[in-house]
């Protein structure tokens, strides 16, 4: 199977951002429940971690797309 | 009942749409592939589909002999994916396919400036021309070069276009196979592509519906500025109401809380890069009108980062350039290590951002073809119809579903976008704090 590695590696880079959006989401939902008032505010900062947590990720795949890649 | 009719016209619609799709062994793209449910009998080039040649299914040799040939071999769902994701020189709504017009140029060759009707393309199918032009081939909705300069000018008959393990395609021609060049590239491989010898500068599937967007967007912003005049004072209306809440979200949740008192100075950049990716994440999500993937192209999305590093960094103050070479209170050799790090930081904000917006609409076309290919992958070929009309139903459902979450994707990554340029530019443009 060609590229097996990769794929390996990819999956684990996502398990790591998983994690990362997954802890962002949770504590936003923690914050909004304490504050609901404050919902605006944490949605857009939460969209925003979860971005910068997804970009580690989106690094990890590209270079494990371009490891793969047969030519 | 009708429920029942209309689900399987719809699966119906669907499996019609990627019935062309299937490859052989040798990524065929000749092959008029129809599935058995719905292979056309007085089809106009039933010549090919009628010589099976059922023996060579383990003969991987590369040869024009069966140029032209289809077989039944595995359907490659992988292939069919990012066959239907990338860029074309036809525009296919549905299973129909409209030609677009090919501006080429050549070194040596000049101009060429035709449109892809030229290559004789079938109306129904998959966009593989039956004749080269001027050199040029069809090979699955994109034009190739042959670049043996010898071949025959004007339009040509060919017998197919076959493909290698490594996907290089060759033209079938004269009982001949003739090299081409893959991919085009105007950048003269400097940012991959390899060096061709020739240029693209066609107006493609992507460029025409980035055309369409803009045109519609601009249509709609013009029309909303008109009705701020004429209904100065009153409650926004229709389409104003429509646009001035997201416009107003935008301007409260992203140019205000990060670019501060300043704000009105960037605005128009973060509203016109909003609008564009949202306009174009909404576009290819409409179903039957070819599902452009513009902003699951790299190269737009490139683009549009670097529209975000220029504004960033040309926008940048002492304070901001003080704060990456040589942030303030931190020891000499500490430094050494974290502004290299701090200038790198520079270059991967843009590409995380380009790469950010490309792998989540191109995740999100690829997710739809690949429910839908699972329809052929059970029916194995439509030689299990039971397997396929049985898959039809869920992986219609599962594509309705999909698309409702690609809908949600579509704004968040605009969104998001916008958000991060935003905050790149608010640390940017901030101004120092007096301890």
């Amino acid at each position: 199977m060609y590229g097996s590695i990769a794929a390996i590696g990819m999956g684990l880079a996502v398990i790591g951002a998983a994690i990362g959006i997954g802890r962002v989401g949770a504590s936003a939902m923690e914050a909004i429940a304490r504050q609901p008032e404050a919902v605006g505010d944490i949605r857009s900062n939460m969209i925003l971690m979860a971005a910068l947590v997804e970009g580690a990720a989106l690094i990890a795949i590209v270079m494990s797309f371009l490891v793969s890649n047969p030519a | 009942m009708n429920k029942h009719i209309l689900l399987s016209l719809f699966a119906l619609i669907l499996s019609f749409s990627l019935s062309a799709q299937q490859h052989d062994h040798n990524h065929d793209h000749d092959g008029h592939a129809h599935d058995h449910a719905h292979d056309h009998a007085d089809h106009k080039s039933d010549k090919h589909a009628k010589e099976h040649h059922a023996d060579d299914h383990g003969d991987h040799a590369l040869s024009c002999a069966h140029a032209g040939d289809h077989h039944h071999g595995e359907f490659d769902a992988g292939a069919t994916a990012f066959h239907h994701i990338a860029d074309a020189n036809v525009y296919s709504i549905g299973p129909f396919q409209f030609p677009l017009p090919c501006i080429l140029y050549a070194k040596g060759k000049g101009w060429d400036v035709f449109s892809s009707s030229k290559f004789g393309f079938d109306r129904f199918g998959h966009g593989d021309g039956h004749y080269a032009y001027n050199g040029y081939v069809l090979d699955g909705g994109t034009v190739k070069r042959i670049t043996d300069t010898t071949f025959p000018e004007g339009k040509v008959e060919i017998k197919g276009v076959i493909h290698d393990k490594e996907g290089a395609a060759f033209v079938c021609y004269n009982d001949k196979m003739w090299n081409t060049d893959q991919k085009s590239t105007a950048d003269g491989g400097v940012f991959g592509g390899g060096i061709t010898s020739y240029y693209d500068f066609s107006l493609t599937k992507n460029v025409v519906s980035m055309f369409l967007v803009v045109f519609l967007l601009g249509f709609m912003f013009l029309k909303v500025a008109k009705a701020y005049v004429t209904r100065n004072g009153m409650a926004p209306k229709g389409l104003q109401s429509f646009i001035e809440s997201i416009f107003v979200f935008i301007q409260d949740e992203v140019a205000k809380p990060f670019l501060g008192a300043k704000y009105l100075k960037y605005q128009p950049f973060l509203m016109a890069l909003f609008f564009f990716v949202l306009g174009l994440n909404l576009w290819g999500q409409v179903p039957f009108l070819g599902g452009s993937n513009v902003t699951g192209n790299l190269a737009v999305t490139a683009v549009l980062a670097i529209f975000t590093f220029l504004v960033v960094n040309l926008s940048g103050n002492k304070h901001y350039w003080e704060h990456i070479f040589a942030m303030p209170g931190v020891p000499k050799w500490v430094l050494t290590i974290l502004s290299p790090v701090e200038f790198l930081g520079i270059f991967i904000k843009p590409i995380t951002l380009m790469l950010r917006l490309f792998a989540n609409i191109t995740a999100g076309h690829m997710v739809m073809v690949i429910f839908v290919s699972l329809i052929f992958m059970f029916s194995k070929n439509g030689t299990s119809p039971v397997g396929g009309y049985g898959t039809a139903v869920a992986s219609t459902l599962l594509t309705l579903f999909m698309m409702a979450i690609e809908l949600l994707v579509a704004f968040i990554q605009a969104f998001v976008f916008t958000i991060l340029t935003a905050s790149y530019l608010g640390a940017a443009i901030e101004e120092p704090h007096h301890h």
